[in-house]
């Protein structure tokens, strides 16, 4: 391991020393986040997993719903029929923290739904109706699971700069600071040797 | 804050969240889809973006994951599950843990003994 570049003098030692008791600190604090955070993506990720295939299953199940009202209307009326929505989605949108990694947190504020579907009941068949009705149900299922995702890419980017930054400080940061303290002892003890001497021979001559 | 919700996706089934009260944006391809999610990425905070279009945009979307809003996510499109909202789960556990607690499912005892043979099945 190379060591730093610098002059083997009593104040860079206890210079060093100061950033190295710096340093292991760190180092444990860092890993002790790691640890915690690791922790928390597993129950995060978990979650994830449950509410994707849950959505995912119904949304399949919404989506041929819908086909089949789409296959007994016609193309033109259905178009007009659903774009013109009665209803509007807010999600509330806040940020929360986990592990100091600002995650979104989405809750769905009901609409302010004006009873009924968007359109008149003689253009659109039940089907249809069943199927924008499941939707609605669906989305604020789909809306926590846009947040949870979200929060699981956010924490394994962070996570794994995390472990960068520990390994950073576990295998270089360290053992450079610890080699140049041993070189900086190394040099200092060699000075005082070759002072003890010079004075054994100053004093022998004379 | 309250925020929007947007889908965009090709096809009709992104009609029925128009219908629902999520505003849609039909994109025929990629590049019409990469050009919408520039210009309503500032104003909504949800978007869905259905899953062809999201694997073709992944590098894209890439730049969404440094902030809170907007979240993107991708769903299953009529056209049936591609598996995608699996890959992107997988994705983020191997970059956070290196293995894989979810989908090699034989327990604990899998993860340790078969962490170089990956997923058996």
């Amino acid at each position: 391991m190379a060591r730093l570049n610098v002059n083997p003098t009593r104040m860079e030692l206890k210079r060093l020393k100061a950033r190295l008791s710096t340093a292991v600190r760190g180092h444990k604090l860092l890993k002790d986040k790691s640890d915690e955070m690791v922790r928390r993506f597993t129950e995060i990720i978990r979650e994830n997993k449950r509410l994707r295939d849950e959505v995912e299953e119904e949304l399949a199940r919404t989506l041929r719903q819908f086909s089949l009202a789409r296959s007994l209307t016609p193309a033109f009326e259905a178009e007009t029929a659903f774009s013109m929505p009665s209803v509007r989605v807010n999600a509330t949108c806040k940020t929360e923290s986990v592990m100091g990694v600002e995650v979104p947190r989405v809750e769905l504020t009901d609409e302010k739904r004006s009873e009924g579907l968007p359109y008149a009941y003689s253009e659109i068949t039940s089907e249809a109706d069943d199927s924008v009705a499941m939707v609605s149900a669906l989305l604020p299922k789909m809306a926590r699971l846009a947040a949870v995702e979200k929060t699981t890419r956010m924490l394994a980017a962070e996570i794994e700069r995390n472990k960068r930054r520990v390994n950073a400080l576990e295998y270089v940061m360290i053992p450079q600071l610890e080699e140049t303290i041993k070189y900086i002892k190394g040099k200092l003890d060699e000075n005082e040797r070759a002072a003890v001497v010079r004075l054994m021979k100053v004093k022998g001559r004379a | 804050m309250t925020g929007k919700m947007a889908i965009v996706g090709e096809g009709d089934g992104i009609l029925v969240f128009k219908a629902a009260g999520v505003d849609a944006f039909p994109a025929a391809d990629e590049k019409h889809a990469r050009e919408i999610l520039r210009k309503i990425a500032p104003d909504y905070s949800i978007i869905f973006l259905t899953e062809e279009l999201a694997r073709a945009l992944e590098t894209f979307l890439k730049r969404f994951d440094e902030t809170p809003y907007p979240v993107v996510l991708s769903i299953p499109s009529g056209k049936g599950e591609s598996g995608y909202g699996d890959e992107i789960l997988k994705k983020a556990m191997e970059r956070a843990l290196g293995v894989d607690i979810l989908f090699g499912e034989d327990g604990g005892k899998g993860k340790r003994a078969g962490q170089g043979s990956g997923d058996r099945s």
